[in-house]
């Protein structure tokens, strides 16, 4: 094999690959976010009592988590328009990242509902606390905190799914790789500074995410 | 109705098919120590339940100081009362569960002071101070700051009776308190309930220590297939059962 590495190219526009790292992140944490509160939604929908409800619930969950990520990101950003819903590239891919995260999210949510004691609801309110006081206070904050490793790594991989975003021109850390990919040809060089940009970055997450973790766990 | 803090009347309740509460009539005053004894699944966990809406009951009238528990009548029909109103008389009682059901993400004393702050409306100072004012009282000052996973169950059941009686109820419910404790623990427990009896406190109380039940109460009352079977003071009711059933049951309770 005789490749004559160049790795200038590369470096000359490190910075927008850097750019590009941060916002990927920037996305993935607030898609997280919504991805949350429509997870915690969902959650309750599908443990509802009335059926319309739980019917809504699954229905969402079964649709997003059966299509692919791809798929959904083209439709977001070309199909909605033409129903009159016209959003940025950044936003609409926000959107789509929420909505799924969100329907991944719900199983996670779930089960972890499920899981808690049923004392638990049952204390808050024999002192009182309303139905909803009980699950702001008591119900959701116990069962996120169990939740907490697969909210962790639902995180992880929300963030490498970031990298779908190039396919609609969001100037993230994919969108810049194939850009100076593109300009130099230092195709090798290129993909390989990426991929590692990338697995530092869910390194360093994974292990930021795993003190959180020990901080915000139950002791017992 | 205004002597009596606890009245029930005539209260049924069914699970589906089931009918497990058959006509329930208990009163209780100021200061009553009742215990509910009697086989498993005669109906005594439910009927507690009921005093404070846990369980939705169908039929009969459960009230707290004269007023109806979970339900108005209006234009001769039974309506649900809104959850506020729900949430309101529910902190009328207070109520210790059989697994203690701390809220595991928070101390000793952020357990029992939750509802003063959230129910009865304290600043943090003041319910913190009440809040070590019951856990002394409990015998579990010294370890406030600990997370129930980090206490024993005696530990943990006198940190959730702190939690109850703090919110000052009119009524507090005990559920077989002991009966997921080792051995060893139940004691601290019971000592406890008895010191709270002791001042005063109205309990109605569940409980499979025969022993307790006759020194702690000043009625007993003997479930039997969800109706009360029989009942009077502990002395007479241990002492001379009148039905075959609870002489048997008291036999097998090694009383
Ligand atoms: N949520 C429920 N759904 C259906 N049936 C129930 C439910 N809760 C209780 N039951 C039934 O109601 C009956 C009375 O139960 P309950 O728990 O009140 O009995 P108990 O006297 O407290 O018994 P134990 O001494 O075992 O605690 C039992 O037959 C039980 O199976
Ligand atoms: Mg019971």
């Amino acid at each position: 094999m005789d490749y004559d590495f160049n790795f200038a190219a590369v470096w000359r526009d490190f910075d927008l690959l850097l750019s590009g790292l941060g916002l990927g992140i920037l996305l993935a944490l607030i898609s997280i976010a919504i991805g949350c509160l429509i997870g915690l939604l969902a959650a309750f929908g599908m443990l509802s009592k009335r059926r319309a409800i739980r019917w809504i619930s699954l229905s969402y969950v079964s649709a997003i988590r059966n299509t692919p990520i791809l798929i959904l990101i083209l439709f977001t950003f070309f199909a909605l328009p033409q129903l009159g819903i016209r959003l940025g590239k950044i936003e609409s891919f926000i959107v789509t990242l929420s909505v799924y995260a969100g329907a991944y999210l719900t199983e996670v949510f779930r089960a972890g509902l499920v899981a808690l004691p049923k004392g638990l609801r049952e204390a808050g309110l024999t002192i009182g606390l309303t139905e909803f006081r009980t699950k702001l206070l008591i119900t959701i904050p116990v069962m996120l905190r169990n939740v907490l490793p697969s909210l962790s790594n639902n995180f992880i991989s929300l963030f490498k799914d970031t990298s779908l975003a190039a396919a609609i021109a969001v100037p993230e850390l994919t969108f810049y790789a194939r850009k100076i990919n593109v300009e130099t040809f230092r195709v090798i060089e290129t993909w390989l500074v990426a991929s590692l940009m990338y697995v530092v970055t869910c390194y360093v997450i994974a292990a930021v995410l795993r003190q959180v973790e020990t901080r915000l766990a139950i002791p017992r | 109705m205004s002597q009596n803090l606890l009245e029930i009347q005539n209260l049924h309740k069914r699970f589906g098919q089931l009918e497990v509460l058959k006509g329930i009539d208990l009163t209780m005053r100021q200061g009553d120590v009742v215990s509910l004894i009697g086989s498993s699944g005669s109906g005594k966990t439910t009927l507690l339940r009921c005093v404070n809406l846990l369980e939705e009951y169908e039929e009969g009238v459960v009230a707290v100081e004269g007023e109806q528990i979970g339900y108005k009548q209006k234009g001769g029909k039974r309506v649900r009362l809104s959850e506020k109103e729900i949430a309101r008389q529910r902190a009328m009682t207070g109520m210790a569960f059989q697994h203690f059901n701390l809220f595991p993400h928070m101390t000793a004393v952020r357990n029992v002071m939750l509802g003063l702050i959230k129910t009865r409306g304290m600043d943090k100072d003041e319910a913190h101070s009440i809040a070590e004012k019951w856990l002394e009282r409990v015998g579990m000052l010294q370890r406030k700051d600990h997370f129930p996973g980090q206490l024993s169950g005696g530990q943990q059941q006198r940190v959730a009776i702190a939690r109850a009686i703090a919110m000052n109820p009119k009524l507090m419910l005990f559920d077989e308190v002991t009966s997921a404790l080792d051995p060893e623990l139940v004691n601290e427990v019971l000592a406890v309930v008895l010191d709270l009896a002791k001042d005063g406190m109205t309990m109605l109380l569940v409980t499979h220590e025969m022993q307790f039940a006759h020194d702690v109460s000043n009625r007993v009352i003997f479930m039997q297939d969800g109706r009360i079977g029989e009942e009077g003071p502990p002395k007479e009711l241990f002492k001379k059962p009148k039905s075959e059933r609870l002489a048997a049951f008291l036999k097998s309770s090694k009383f």
